[in-house]
């Protein structure tokens, strides 16, 4: 069973979203997503200031034989990446929620966030 | 009773592997009274072919030599200095024999189980590190199809990586005609506007995707493009240079005066020209790309035991994983031709390499001289190995026609000038001859020796003179004698597992018999030593065997026209799809761009198809791998003013026997759509069904599958395609030698017929067979793979069968069940290793099971060595389940088991030695020890390296 932090927001694409003090965001991909994928080998992604509606992709996630477009969960604007993934992509399948982390970004539209899963919701939906 | 005087020498038996008792017996095993019964009770009634094929009786293996012969006497050898990226070459006795002629390479499967791959992959390895090298470039691949598609690949990465919206790419008018023509072909559905200029007044504009020239031209010029480099990268394009191997010993390489990509053809390391192919073009490029790369990159990666091992590196980059996202759709390549040109340069060595780069240009020098004081126009001040020659006095032509007279081939510019490229087998002798013919019956002067002592020794002149050093690898450096080099290729070789030790049962792959007769006059001077572009007069041998053998597989497949120039079966479908659009765009329908792919098609449809500028429409398959009717037709009529086409296998990549086929032609072909069939499965139809007949348009056929082209460890292949009349008028054409349909699309391969001198064993494959042993083939695929489901079907889930519970010419087994024990397909694949055998087709067309294809080649007893292996390993999975053996530590989890593995002082597994290395009987007779214990994927895919590691790190070489 894989891990799932409660006081996370959950997408359907198996990303997810922690609020910090500063009110921005950070997403990464869940614990069950890199279950899945197995041993991520690249991940590509946007620069700060790049801004995405919900759904669109904001980069790509590689793993020894598959690879996945990553969407962005809510209408945002970047404002960090996680540049140790460049050297260790590997820190995805150690630490997904925490140095793991993709990007940083700012919500451009609130009511997005509505649409997203709760822990139990998500843990509901990848059975 | 009359005397038994007629010939013994059938080949059908020869090449069917089980015997006439061992097939009554299987087919009681199958449930079928005869062979006939079972294709009955195979193939659906509606696609029965009834009557036989018209194609000739078999012919013996001694008739068939002998007929070889007569048409190779039809071909004239001349010494052919025509150039265009094509130069005879000494190929080295030790490589042809050892490599070219050996089945113990030639019979290898692409290197997916690197565990048992490790010798090709060392080659392969060498190979890169020798274009890396020479090119001055960061990375490189394990080769692709030709100098042409080579080229439309690096436009393509250009495309792909460059910033903003661009869509012009700039070619130098004097790159080789063929390149021009492929990268036009390539470029048109995409969008891209090919400028084809001078460089020197070119001016870059911003919508300039990359710029490709060609280093030495086609012409010889050798011109300095630093200047042309730094105007294309300013408005943010991309450089591409087209260059040669052996003229890089002595330049400056393109990596260091601004080349982003290279690419070329390494046919003149060692590779006879074949009258166009099979050889390797090499692709390198600086490290930005390396995403962008298209084709296989052999990595350096570790084992499990943290020892290094190489593998495919990397690999989400291509189609079979990123399907219509792929940045191209190449699968096989020319892996057999790469490990020839990278050995030839393990042979020589970089001094060996620059003592022929520099002979071959000062027979050039003296060449140049001596037409000079005979008073004719030099017209290049710096070239390499080529001249470009205006005559004095006679015409060109004359001097052409002359040449030909001395059995000389020279090329002809429309300026009136001469073309003339030398290569390593040149020799003063020649270059007297060519003397004469310019002198045309006149005095000659001086001779080559006399000319030559009076010359100095002179290198290029800056900046064109390579001052970097290469290939300083140890690799390059050891076997320069044919002891040491005949050693080091049969170390290799003894890493890796092919048709010689075991049957190799890749479900798709149709890994048969590559009989020794078929294989023969591939290095026949007659076949091998022709120049693509000689005037065709000279290769009327290949002109008939060409054409009697595209009538063969018109027959075959039910069609009304050939063309061969694809080089592998994504080029095939690439070719067939081309056609298609040109077909639609004369009708005026160039809103037909939708292409039905079902779910279940191999990743190279869909990339295929958006690089013909389609746009892909997934069709549903069912929970049997069939087509959804249904859901087809409803995405058929949704798009029925924009149908192209739609894009079938069949039998399907499930192995069964669709029952819907017609039906699924005839839904599209009623919304104007056009059906294109993979042929990839040809192995199951031949003399029983025929494409043509039940409803598509275009096929291409693997000849490296399905007629006998043997897979040589991942190319060469060819990909014929067979057209209908509908069709035919868009065959490909070529810029130098006519061929194809009245409304031609441009080539899609550099050579007019592609891998000519391959064509020799499809050819040789159908002769000896006939028309009964073609379909009795047929029969006996499925007859084998019946017979192995039948057997695995009490140990394994048998999936997807067809009427009767019948698969086609392989089958797969569920391999998911075995989860719960913590037991995956590749477990399974890894522990076949230790049994002997290369791993079935794993997780393709369904995940988490694996496809197994016999072929008819194999004979029983080998059938029934691979289920017994099969079933044993299903009891060691038991074993696990019943918790007898350890969910982690056993002998699947740890496999393949090393022999440095299982003889170590240490054994801490909570299983026997013994049980690890000599699982079944066989194995103690006959063991093959795979080199590295498990790879690790990930660690070479997040550390790449693409070229010999430094030996402290590696210690691969023997």
């Amino acid at each position: 069973m894989s891990h799932l932090p409660d006081d996370l927001l959950y997408t359907e694409d198996h990303e997810y979203l922690r609020k910090s003090d500063d009110g921005t965001w950070v997403v990464g991909i869940t614990d069950y997503a890199q279950g899945e994928l197995g041993d991520i080998v690249f991940v590509e992604l946007p620069s700060a200031g790049d801004a995405f509606d919900a759904r669109a992709s904001f980069g790509t996630i590689e793993a020894v034989k598959a690879v996945s477009d990553l969407f962005a969960p809510v209408q945002c604007e970047v404002t960090e990446v996680n540049a140790a993934l460049d050297d260790d992509p590997g820190l995805v399948n150690g630490d997904p929620y925490g140095e793991g982390w993709m990007i940083r970004v700012r919500v451009t539209n609130e009511a997005d966030l509505d649409g997203l899963m709760s822990a139990t919701e998500y843990g509901e939906h990848i059975g | 009773m009359p005397l038994p005087i007629e010939s013994e020498q059938g080949f059908t038996r020869r090449h069917i592997g089980p015997s006439d008792s061992e097939i009554r017996e299987m087919l009681g095993v199958v449930g079928a009274g005869s062979l006939d019964e079972l294709v009955r009770s195979t193939v659906p009634a509606s696609i029965l072919h009834e009557e036989d094929l018209s194609l000739p009786e078999g012919l013996s293996e001694p008739e068939l030599i002998e007929r070889l012969r007569e048409l190779g006497e039809r071909n004239t050898v001349l010494r052919s200095w025509l150039g265009m990226g094509y130069h005879a070459t000494h190929t080295p006795g030790v490589i042809q024999r050892n490599i070219l002629e050996n089945p113990g390479w030639y019979t290898q499967y692409t290197p997916y189980q690197a565990e048992i791959a490790q010798g090709r992959l060392e080659a392969l390895l060498n190979f890169q590190t020798a274009v890396i090298d020479l090119t001055g470039l960061e990375i490189a691949n394990a080769s692709l199809l030709d100098e042409g598609t080579a080229a439309a690949e690096a436009m393509s990465m250009a495309a792909g990586r460059v910033k903003g919206d661009r869509s012009t790419f700039f070619v130098a008018e004097n790159s080789h005609p063929q390149t021009i023509a492929v990268v036009r072909t390539r470029a048109e559905p995409l969008g891209i506007e090919v400028v084809v200029d001078d460089a020197a007044s070119y001016e870059p504009t911003d919508d300039l995707i990359g710029a490709l020239v060609t280093w030495p031209a086609t012409d010889g010029a050798i011109e300095d493009y630093r200047d042309f480099a730094e105007r294309v990268h300013a408005v943010g394009g991309y450089v591409v240079a087209v260059a040669d191997l052996l003229s890089l010993t002595l330049l400056t390489p393109p990596g260091e005066w601004g080349a982003d990509i290279c690419v070329g053809n390494s046919q003149r390391f060692g590779v006879p020209m074949g009258y166009g192919g099979p050889h390797a073009a090499f692709i390198s490029a600086r490290d930005e790309f390396r995403r962008q790369m298209p084709g296989r990159i052999i990595g350096v990666s570790v084992d499990v035991n943290g020892d290094p091992a190489l593998r495919m590196a990397l690999q989400t980059r291509e189609q079979h994983i990123r399907r219509e996202k792929a940045t191209s759709n190449i699968c096989t390549a020319q892996v057999l031709l790469a490990i020839m040109a990278g050995m030839y340069a393990v042979y020589h060595g970089p001094e060996g390499l620059k003592r022929i780069a520099t002979r071959v240009h000062d027979l050039t020098r003296t060449l140049a001289e001596g037409l000079r004081r005979g008073g004719h126009e030099i017209v290049h001040e710096v070239w390499f190995d080529t001249l470009r020659v205006r005559p004095s006095g006679g015409s060109a032509d004359d001097v052409i026609d002359a040449a030909l007279e001395v059995g000389i081939n020279l090329r002809r510019f429309d300026d009136g000038t001469i073309g003339i490229a030398f290569d390593e087998t040149v020799t003063p002798e020649d270059v007297d001859d060519v003397l004469a013919v310019f002198a045309g019956g006149g005095e000659s002067g001086p001779g080559a020796r006399e000319i030559a002592s009076a010359l100095d020794p002179a290198e290029l002149p800056e900046p064109f003179r390579r001052s970097t050093p290469y290939l300083e690898h140890p690799v390059f450096n050891t076997c320069h004698s044919e002891t040491e080099m005949l050693r080091y290729i049969h170390a290799l070789e003894s890493r890796d597992l092919s048709l010689n030790f075991s049957m190799i049962p890749l479900g798709s792959c149709t890994m048969k018999l590559n009989a020794t007769t078929e294989m023969v006059g591939v290095t026949w001077p007659e076949f091998g030593a022709l120049h693509p572009f000689a005037p065709v007069d000279q290769a009327e041998g290949y002109a008939a065997l060409i054409d009697e053998l595209g009538e063969w597989l018109c027959e075959i497949t039910g069609f009304e026209a050939v063309s061969m120039q694809p080089n592998s079966g994504a080029q095939g479908e690439y070719a067939g799809l081309q056609v298609i659009r040109a077909y639609h765009l004369d009708r005026g329908d160039a809103q037909r761009k939708i292409c039905l792919i079902p779910s279940s098609a191999h990743g190279t449809n869909p990339a295929s198809a958006v690089m013909c500028g389609m746009k892909v429409v997934i069709v549903d398959v069912d929970d049997e791998g069939s087509i959804e009717m249904e859901d087809l037709r409803a995405k058929a009529e949704a798009h029925a003013d924009e149908l192209a086409a739609v894009m079938l296998t069949y039998p399907s990549t499930h192995g069964v026997f669709e029952e819907g086929i017609r039906e699924i032609c005839d839904l599209v072909h009623a919304r104007g759509g056009l059906v294109y069939l993979d042929g990839a499965n040809l192995n199951a139809q031949v003399g029983v069904a025929r494409p043509g007949d039940y409803g598509a348009d275009v096929c291409h056929i693997n000849l490296h599958k399905t007629f006998a082209i043997p897979h040589g460890g991942g190319g060469p292949g060819m990909g014929p395609i067979c057209v209908n009349e509908k069709l035919a008028p868009f065959l490909p054409g070529h810029p130098v030698i006519p061929v194809g349909g009245e409304k031609a699309i441009g080539p899609v391969s550099a050579a007019p017929w592609g891998s000519a001198s391959i064509l020799v064993i499809s050819w040789a494959y159908i002769a000896l067979l006939g028309r009964e042993g073609a379909r009795r083939a047929t029969e006996v695929a499925i007859l084998n793979a019946n017979y192995m489901a039948r057997r695995l079907e009490e140990h394994f889930d048998v999936l997807f069968r067809g009427k009767n519970g019948r698969c086609a010419h392989e089958f797969i087994l569920d391999l998911r069940p075995f989860r719960k024990a913590g037991i995956t397909e590749e477990d399974v694949a890894k522990r076949l290793q230790d049994y002997g055998f290369h791993g079935p087709t794993m997780s393709w067309p369904v995940v988490g099971t694996i496809m197994v294809e016999p072929t008819e080649s194999e004979p029983k007893a080998e059938l029934d060595r691979f289920c017994d292996a099969l079933i044993s390993i299903r009891a060691e999975i038991e074993q696990i389940e019943l918790g007898i053996a350890d969910r982690d530590d056993n002998a699947l989890r740890n496999a393949p088991h090393t022999a440095a593995v299982v003889t170590a002082d240490t054994w801490d597994h909570a299983y026997s030695r013994e049980h690890a290395a000599w699982p079944a009987a066989w194995t103690r007779a006959h063991k093959f020890w795979p080199s590295v214990g498990r790879v690790n994927n990930a660690y070479g895919d997040r550390n790449l390296v693409c070229a010999c590691p430094p030996v402290e790190e590696y210690t691969g070489i023997a």
